[in-house]
């Protein structure tokens, strides 16, 4: 993220980090999750699922942060995220 | 044949699993419906209130958005049409402890049944109504409906709708409603904080949610749903304590959206309970 200036707690912060989680079965492919991630880390796969959509896939799994947008946006209960461990996501 | 190799061993959890009966899921509405979005919404402040689940009810009427009381894995009343109002009046008459949430469209509620809607809201009762708003009789085939806006397409008018829209949070504020809010869909984060607000407080809580119609609204007014989406992004104006006389549903001058009322006013409950409670022949 670009900032005019540099919080002073820049460095203090600590991002969480997630993984996505998506149920295919469920997915009508709206679309809603890959327009509003904030990352764009989603886009459409290329496969079908079983009603015939094109459900969403990850693109850039390291960069979720965990934000639960995709999760409340959807209107099939088919994506989540949960949080990935604080350590090992620091690297 | 009878093994799938492709099936997984455990089907992963949705953190809303155990709110909604999930043999019934994928639900029956379509792709780019927002109903899904407001009943996640309303299951997650169902979740954050902490509230045990056995003290919720949810009733609806009919309509696309009526569907929801048969997705939930609370006590739920799926009523005839236009009378959920009613049925939740009698439930929360009958057992004061619940908490009763209307979960219904704006045909259901403001067309059919509008009388019963301002006469709850002028006897306060205790309930949450949440009323989804795609601004059409989605489920007959996309007919012109008491909230269809001035000019717009429906199968009724097919040159642009002659009339004008009902103003739901004026209506509700009107007819004496103790807290009145409207959101789009894509507010998700404060249309969740509003229905538990309402859940949590007393009083007859009424909440707009507008939400896309792509197969039967917005194919007519060609609009995709994300474009309905970003309607909502750029055309909204989130304006909380804003007369809801302002709040008419015009896209060209901008939808004024936020929390418009929150008001303490005596319930029905209470003054039954003063007048009538304990009976005079016990």
């Amino acid at each position: 993220m670009a900032f005019w200036r540099t919080p002073l707690d820049a460095q203090e912060i600590q991002v969480t980090r997630g993984t996505v989680c998506i149920i295919d079965d469920r997915c009508k492919g709206c679309g809603y999750c890959i327009a509003f991630c904030p990352k764009d880390i989603l886009q459409f796969s290329d496969k079908f699922n079983r009603k015939g959509y094109h459900p969403p896939t990850v693109t850039k799994p390291g960069e979720c942060v965990n934000c639960h947008y995709c999760e409340i946006i959807c209107p099939e209960f088919a994506i989540y995220s949960v949080e990935t461990d604080s350590a090992a996501a620091s690297k | 044949m009878t093994s799938n190799p492709k099936k997984l061993a455990k089907q992963p959890e949705h953190p809303l699993d155990d709110l909604i009966r999930t043999e019934r899921i994928p639900h029956i509405w379509c792709p780019g419906c927002g109903i899904g979005t407001v009943f996640s919404s309303c299951l997650s402040a169902i979740k954050a209130t902490e509230i045990p689940y056995n003290k919720f009810t949810m009733v609806s009427g009919i309509g696309c958005s009526a569907r929801g009381a048969g997705y939930i894995k609370l006590d739920s009343f799926h009523t005839t049409h236009g009378r959920a109002i009613p049925f939740a009046s009698g439930i929360k008459m009958a057992n004061p402890e619940l908490k009763v949430i209307v979960f219904s469209g704006d045909g259901d509620l403001f067309a059919i049944g509008g009388n019963h809607f301002i006469h709850a809201a002028r006897r306060n009762m205790d309930l949450t109504v949440i009323c989804v708003n795609n601004l059409t009789y989605g489920m007959t085939g996309g007919q012109c409906a008491a909230t269809t806006p001035n000019k717009a397409k429906s199968t009724t008018t097919p040159l642009g709708n002659p009339d004008a829209p009902f103003n739901l949070p004026l209506l509700a504020y009107a007819a004496g409603a103790s807290y009145v809010a409207r959101w789009t869909i894509l507010q998700t984060r404060d249309l969740t904080t509003a229905i538990n607000e309402a859940i949590v407080r007393k009083g007859f809580s009424f909440i707009e949610v507008l939400s896309p119609c792509p197969i039967n609204y917005g194919r007519r007014n060609k609009e995709k749903p994300l474009d309905t989406l970003k309607l909502y992004q750029d055309r909204t104006i989130i304006k909380n304590g804003a007369n809801p006389a302002l709040a008419d549903i015009d896209f060209d001058k901008g939808v004024v959206i936020g929390k418009f009322i929150d008001i303490d006013r005596s319930t029905c409950d209470d003054r039954y309970a003063e007048l009538h409670r304990p009976c005079s022949d016990d």
